[in-house]
């Protein structure tokens, strides 16, 4: 039992020790652990509420009151930013979660057992990806009502048909390898050849993909929100911030900035960490 | 005494655009408990297939086989699983046959986790064990195929297939992906399992000189079938289908001057994608005749040593004609 602890955790280590020599992915892993702690702590970072209205200020500039200024109906940028956080972060990782679960599930199954079952599945993602994401969202939003929790079930039902064609490629390359014919000739069961065998290693390039894919549903979640189909005022979302100082953005076009930033750090973050992990996970590149 | 394998009529069709492929076509032969079989062949000739049908890694088309006796060609999952126990095969590419993910012991030990009924420990201390049992040093326990050189991997193939203690292992290629010095090491180590533990192998090979060594038996196949079938020395001394002795000749002989003729085949490979009746190899052989478009039988000329040539009697005399002259 101590041995394999130590084994494993030895493993980990490996991994951590490889991802350190990549400078790049160690900084955005900091600041996705930074976000983490913001979007956690944000009632205790934050100045003021997210929704106290100080109209007298309101559309004001940067001051010692308001380090980022205020909103056109006087919220304080900043802590809105921060409560932000809460949402986009949410609607990242657990869109990213749905989508990627049922996409691999349905990958593995497709690509290796091909055939009609294969074929069955395939077409139907074909039809499934023929309607525009958005368009989905949309309706999933008009017939559940919009909401942070239905934003996530959209996102993430929008994106299994790309990860499940991914998973699909990779298990089929992985399917013909002799070692699962080995592990059949002694004696593994199907789900045991699945779990053990074909996913851990075709999983590798969906690593970066999905670490990838936290910030492409940050940033699509953000623009669920920037038409009205996300978090429902007065939540702070990054997304609802950009489309509420649009009107306004020539004469203050900070207000837009702001949250245009941190999508942007965060999308970067979630993509540098995704390539990074990718040279560590995979034992061949290990040296 | 019942043999521990026999191969009835076995055959193997894939399916393909342009037709059957008749991979493996009425394919018999028995082997014996502790003894080798040796099959040898050019690529493509359905040595592997062969191999993997017999252990059900493919479904047989139609024949019999028969593992102590018992009839195994369709059998239950349960059997299946119990067969397994006593089949075991040794692949040929030992960078392939190896989950890149899995270390030394993981692997070796997988087999006895599947199985179950094993404490931890015990699996454990049978790992070690085995790896000791097939020359690995205990530190690399923990380490990956990916770092260790071809000898190794194999040894960590061979290990596995050990690990549910079979009585009956097919050895697909498996030295032709190493260095030859390393070959030597490697079936000597086979060898000597084989002393130690009365195992059986099917030795599937297209290396003459390893063959001559270790097998038994000889198996020649040409494009699915049998063409030649003899103990090894009677094989190497007496040899009668042309094809065999086309492939004799092909081993290098470490000696100059080198008078050995090789004998070149000239032609392509006859399609094995809906063959004709009649010998497959008679499109390359440079005794073919009419009679040769006939379905071949195989016979037994010798005791022990069959052929599938219609005309072996008047190639022999052909050839101690040539002697004599």
């Amino acid at each position: 039992m101590s041995t394999k602890k130590t084994k494993k955790k030895s493993q980990w280590h490996d991994i951590w020790r490889q991802l350190k020599k990549n400078k790049l992915a160690v900084i955005s892993l900091f600041v996705l652990i930074a976000l983490i702690l913001i979007a956690i702590l944000a009632p205790v970072l934050a100045p003021y509420s997210y929704k106290t209205q100080d109209v007298v200020n309101a559309n004001a500039g940067s001051s010692a009151e308001h380090l980022l200024g205020t909103d056109k109906l006087g919220r304080d940028i900043l802590s809105r930013l921060l409560y932000g956080s809460r949402a986009s972060l949410i609607m990242g990782f657990s869109a990213i979660a749905i989508g990627a679960i049922i996409g691999i599930a349905i990958g593995a199954i497709s690509g290796y057992f091909g055939g009609w079952t294969d074929n069955i599945i395939m077409r139907l993602l074909d039809i499934y990806q023929a309607i525009p994401m958005l368009l989905l969202c949309i309706a999933l939003a008009a017939v559940l009502g919009p909401s942070l929790r239905n934003a996530i079930i959209a996102l993430g039902v929008g994106m299994v048909p790309g990860y499940a064609r991914m998973m699909r490629a990779s298990v089929m390359t992985v399917r013909g390898k002799e070692f699962v014919e080995s592990a059949k000739s002694k004696n593994c069961s199907t789900v045991r050849i699945i779990l053990k065998h074909i996913i851990p290693n075709a999983i590798g390039p969906m690593i970066v993909q999905i670490t990838m894919g936290v910030g492409s549903c940050i940033l699509s979640g953000a623009a669920l929100s920037f038409i009205g189909l996300g978090v429902q005022a007065p939540t702070a979302e990054w997304g609802a911030m950009i489309s509420d100082a649009r009107a306004s953005l020539r004469q203050y076009p900070t207000q837009a900035l702001y949250p245009g930033l941190c999508v942007m750090i965060s999308v970067l973050a979630c993509n540098l960490l995704g390539d990074g992990l990718r040279d560590a996970l995979d034992p061949r590149l290990r040296n | 005494m019942n043999p521990l394998l026999e191969v009835k009529n076995l055959k193997k069709y894939f399916k393909t655009g342009g037709g059957m492929l008749h991979a493996v076509d009425n394919v018999s032969f028995t082997l014996d408990e502790g003894k080798t079989l040796g099959v040898v062949g050019e690529s493509g000739c359905g040595k592997s297939t062969l191999g993997r049908t017999v252990l059900h890694l493919l479904e047989p088309t139609d024949g019999q086989i028969f593992f102590q006796g018992k009839d195994i060609t369709n059998p239950s999952r349960k059997e299946l699983r119990q067969l397994r126990e006593n089949m075991q095969i040794i692949f040929q590419d030992p960078f392939s046959s190896l989950d890149p993910r899995k270390t030394v012991s993981e692997a070796i030990m997988e087999p006895l986790i599947v199985r179950g009924g094993m404490s931890k420990a015990d699996m454990q201390a049978k790992t070690r064990e085995l790896m000791d049992t097939v020359g690995l040093a205990a530190r690399l326990e923990h380490s990956y195929p990916h770092e260790l050189d071809g000898g190794r991997r194999q040894r960590i193939g061979i290990a596995c297939a050990l690990a549910l203690e079979p009585k009956f292992i097919v050895c697909d290629e498996p030295v032709s992906a190493l260095d030859v010095s390393i070959q030597a090491q490697v079936i000597n180590l086979m060898l000597d399992l084989q002393e130690q533990r009365g195992l059986s192998y099917m030795f599937v090979t297209h290396d003459l000189s390893v063959v001559k060594y270790i097998s038994d038996d000889i198996l020649v196949m040409y494009l699915g079938q049998v063409v030649e079938k003899a103990p090894a020395d009677e094989l190497f001394s007496n040899t009668l289908h042309p094809y065999s002795k086309a492939l004799l000749s092909a081993i290098p002989v470490p000696k100059y001057p080198n008078n050995a003729q090789r004998i070149l085949l000239k032609g392509e490979i006859t399609s094995p994608i809906n063959p004709k009746p009649g010998c497959r190899f008679a499109a390359r052989c440079r005794y073919a005749t009419e009679a040769c478009s006939k379905p071949q039988t195989l016979v037994e000329c010798s005791p022990g040593h069959f052929i599938a040539c219609c005309r072996y009697k008047e190639i022999q005399e052909h050839k101690e004609d040539n002697e004599n002259a």
